[in-house]
């Protein structure tokens, strides 16, 4: 039998629940990608119910539909565009008159709406009554109970849909906005039709009433399709709301705003069903000590140390597993295949820069595990309460605060994060500053040279990087601000919701998908990134171009051992010493070396060699790689940062400054590939590159200043 | 006299939203319209932003946004 298809989207105020009624309705069933041209997560799934193929799409959780962020304005435009069939839209029962606020405006789309009253047994409890089906006939839309934690209603809810499907849906009730405004609405729709006015797929009416309301996207749109004309529908929209502002002494989208909230208002006293505002809930008990004006920030501050830890000292241990797990698959790979070049590429490649990828996967599941427990619970939209005052100074938002943190911890997740801001400023300032917060794997290169260099200070030298970070982060934050993110940050009204115990499903469901995203695209991009690095540092491969006769070196230390002239530790210690040589070569002959030569003139006024320039360079596969690169070109084998013949001969080599240089630039310049890699799916390749160039030059720049000046003074 | 005056637990009616562009436009869809009646619920603990109760929900704001909203003192 052909099954017969429903496309329904699925609308809803942010905390409404919606995400937990598409959980009960798509089940596993889910794809997750991003609406065309934005980075707005769209999430969809389908169930075949009753014949019927139920396709459901996830629009972004919203309070209205005018073009106030990027997700209001993909909502619209899905419902316009998309023509979805059937919009449920799913409503917080708790909270009646400002859910019902989006549904009237869907039900202005003229579009078929299903009310999904979602917690409505709580509710009940509450001694809150509501008559369901009066209130249905009012608003001239189908309702349906629900309670999505229980998994309750889901099956009216289809059952609903299709019959609405098969009746081939009633329109929803038209609500009036006055005798004046609709006047004026009839003028424009008359204006719109007469000069045939281009409006794709929007209906006259609704066009008039967004373009009283100032709505900017409209404008805009209409403007593109409708050069010719468009300078006198503005002029004749401007004369409606002059007119309308001299008759009703108020602007034409607060009349409008307030016709809405009124026949709501009056729907909801008809059922009985007012609102009351006195009561004192458990979650005001539960804000009285969370938001304390006393206890506030040092819970806010005990509870993000707490999570800081779990993300970091438990992800530990695994990432302990499968840094084992790939050292072993190394070995067996490096048994299995003769050595060479094949071998090489999937040991030191392959095995190497991916598994230096897919060894955060604990951090970043753990996090967004924290991340989706303190979203779901309703205590995120407190964090941003109690940081706001300190963000805002700094022209970030009281969200920033959160992913800062994480960015000590690693810039990855922190880039992730940043997308529980809603404005997409502020998510790209704080994604451009939080690369000055040090990450962990820059930690190494700090021990490596403060070590070197400041013996007894050395934890001091370091922390003072750490503050250097931050203060940076605060000035890139405020010059953003002011040049490219022009204007204030985005205005901070916002809910606090009712707090709520998260579901175990929509936890988990939330964290496996973040963390199946990481996985496979940083996955994919970072596969390609190391054979190349690989291939840098391979080739030209050297041959016979070494500079003194290495072969003979050898045969002769081999002779000597075997003479008894030299003893078994001297024989091992000069091997090692020629292959060292010969390691060091291999490398200056190699693309890379040719590269940190040619690129030293741009690093000599930083006081920089072609060995830091390198060092550097290598860096940008990974923070930490820098030490093994340094290990590399002071031929250690098995270095590591506590190394002390490598830190005696950088010691040697440079003065403080120059060490201490070599830490800030360490410090300044973008993490690494994978963080790009991430920077650009979160933000796109623009704000990437600009990421890239504006980190290098900061980098340089600083670096400059601080050697030229600070020679002045050594 | 304007939002951003009143302490915790005093209450309000709205008289006016003043201003314009998107904090105007927020402050309408949020339900924030003449005649409404505001409770001051609480500030957070560094002095803003502040947590107001209006048709039943939570709504914090800074007092920048607050200073949007001209209010009758209850």
């Amino acid at each position: 039998m052909e099954k017969k298809e429903i496309t329904v989207a699925l609308a809803g105020n942010p905390n409404s629940g919606k995400t937990t009624i598409f959980n009960n309705i798509t089940g596993s069933r889910q794809h997750v990608g991003n609406y065309p041209g934005v980075t707005v997560e769209k999430k969809s799934g389908d169930v075949i119910y009753k014949g019927y193929k139920i396709n459901v799409v996830d629009l972004p959780g919203t309070y209205s539909l005018t073009a106030y962020s990027e997700d209001e304005i993909v909502a619209r435009n899905y419902i316009i565009n998309e023509k979805p069939d059937i919009v449920v839209d799913v409503i917080d029962a708790s909270n009646l008159e400002r859910n019902l606020y989006l549904a009237v405006q869907i039900m202005e789309l003229g579009i078929p709406v299903i009310l999904a009253f979602n917690m409505a047994d709580i509710v009940k409890q509450c001694g809150l009554v509501i008559n369901i089906s009066q209130l249905s006939d009012l608003l001239g839309t189908p309702i349906v109970e629900t309670t999505g934690f229980k998994n309750k209603g889901t099956k009216e809810l289809l059952d609903e849909i299709i019959k609405l499907k098969e009746n081939e849906g009633k329109s929803p009730y038209k609500i009036k906005y006055g005798e004046e405004v609709e006047n004026e609405i009839d003028r424009i729709s008359r204006i719109i039709i007469d000069k045939k006015i281009i409006l794709k797929n929007l209906n006259p009416g609704w066009v008039s009433l967004k373009l009283l309301e100032e709505d900017m996207e409209i404008k805009n749109q209409l403007q593109k399709e409708n050069e010719a004309v468009f300078p006198f529908l503005e002029n004749e929209v401007n004369k409606s709301i002059n007119h309308l502002k001299n008759i009703l002494r108020d602007n034409p989208s607060t009349i409008i705003a307030d016709a809405r909230y009124g026949f709501i208002k009056g729907a909801l006293t008809e059922t009985h069903c007012e609102t009351e505002i006195e009561k004192v809930t458990a979650s005001e008990k539960i804000d009285r000590v969370l938001t304390n004006r006393i206890a506030g920030l040092p819970i806010f501050g005990l509870l993000m140390w707490l999570m800081f830890q779990f993300v970091f000292k438990v992800g530990a241990y695994p990432m302990e597993w499968i840094d084992t797990g790939f050292s072993r698959l190394a070995d067996l790979v490096s048994n299995v295949i003769p050595a060479g070049l094949i071998k090489s590429l999937l040991v030191d490649g392959i095995i190497g820069g991916v598994g230096g990828v897919i060894i955060f996967t604990p951090n970043i599941i753990l996090l967004f595990l924290c991340i989706a427990v303190l979203e779901d619970s309703g205590y995120m939209a407190r964090v941003a309460f109690v940081m706001d005052q300190i963000m805002h100074r700094i022209g970030l938002h009281g969200k920033s605060f959160i992913p800062m943190l994480i960015g000590f911890g690693c810039t990855i997740p922190a880039y992730m994060g940043s997308r529980i801001l809603d404005d997409k400023k502020d998510r790209l300032i704080t994604m451009h500053v939080n690369t000055f917060m040090s990450c962990g794997a820059r930690l190494p290169v700090y021990i490596l040279f403060a070590g070197a260099f400041f013996s007894q200070r050395a934890g001091n030298v370091v922390f003072s990087i750490y503050v250097i970070g931050i203060i940076v982060a605060v000035l890139v934050a405020k010059l953003l601000r002011v040049t490219r993110f022009k204007g204030e940050s985005s205005p901070f009204v916002m809910e606090l919701p009712s707090y709520r115990i998260p579901t175990l499903k929509s936890v988990l469901l939330h964290t496996w998908e973040r963390t199946w995203l990481y996985l496979k695209k940083a996955g994919t991009i970072i596969l390609g990134i190391s054979i190349i690095m690989w291939i840098l540092f391979t080739f030209p491969a050297i041959g016979a171009n070494y500079s003194t006769d290495y072969e003979a070196e050898i045969a002769g230390v081999e002779a000597s051992f075997e003479a008894g002239s030299l003893s078994e530790e001297d024989y091992k210690a000069a091997l090692t010493e020629i292959e060292a040589k010969m390691g060091m070569e291999e490398l200056e002959y190699s693309a890379a070396g040719r590269i940190g030569r040619f690129i030293e003139p741009v690093f000599k006024p930083l006081g920089f060699d072609w060995k830091l320039a390198i060092a550097s360079l290598s860096g940008i596969a990974a923070k930490e790689v820098i030490v093994s690169t340094m290990g590399t070109l002071y031929s250690i084998q098995e270095a590591d940062e506590e190394t002390e013949t490598l830190r005696e001969k950088i010691a040697n080599d440079y003065s403080p400054l120059k060490g201490y240089n070599f830490m800030l630039f360490t410090l300044l310049y973008f993490p690494c590939m994978a963080g790009m890699a991430v920077f650009r799916r979160e933000a796109g390749w623009k704000e990437m590159w600009l990421q890239v160039g504006f980190t290098l030059l900061l980098a340089w720049v600083v670096s400059l200043i601080v050697f030229q000046v600070g020679s002045l003074f050594v | 006299m304007r939002l951003n005056e009143l302490k915790p637990k005093e209450s309000c009616r709205i008289i006016k939203i003043h201003g314009s562009g998107t904090t105007f436009r927020r402050l309408l869809d949020m339900g924030c319209l003449r005649g409404e009646k505001i409770i001051v619920s609480k500030v957070a603990p560094l002095g803003d932003p502040m947590d107001i109760i209006i048709r039943g929900y939570h709504l914090s704001l800074r007092k920048n946004e607050a200073k949007e909203i001209e209010i009758e003192k209850l």
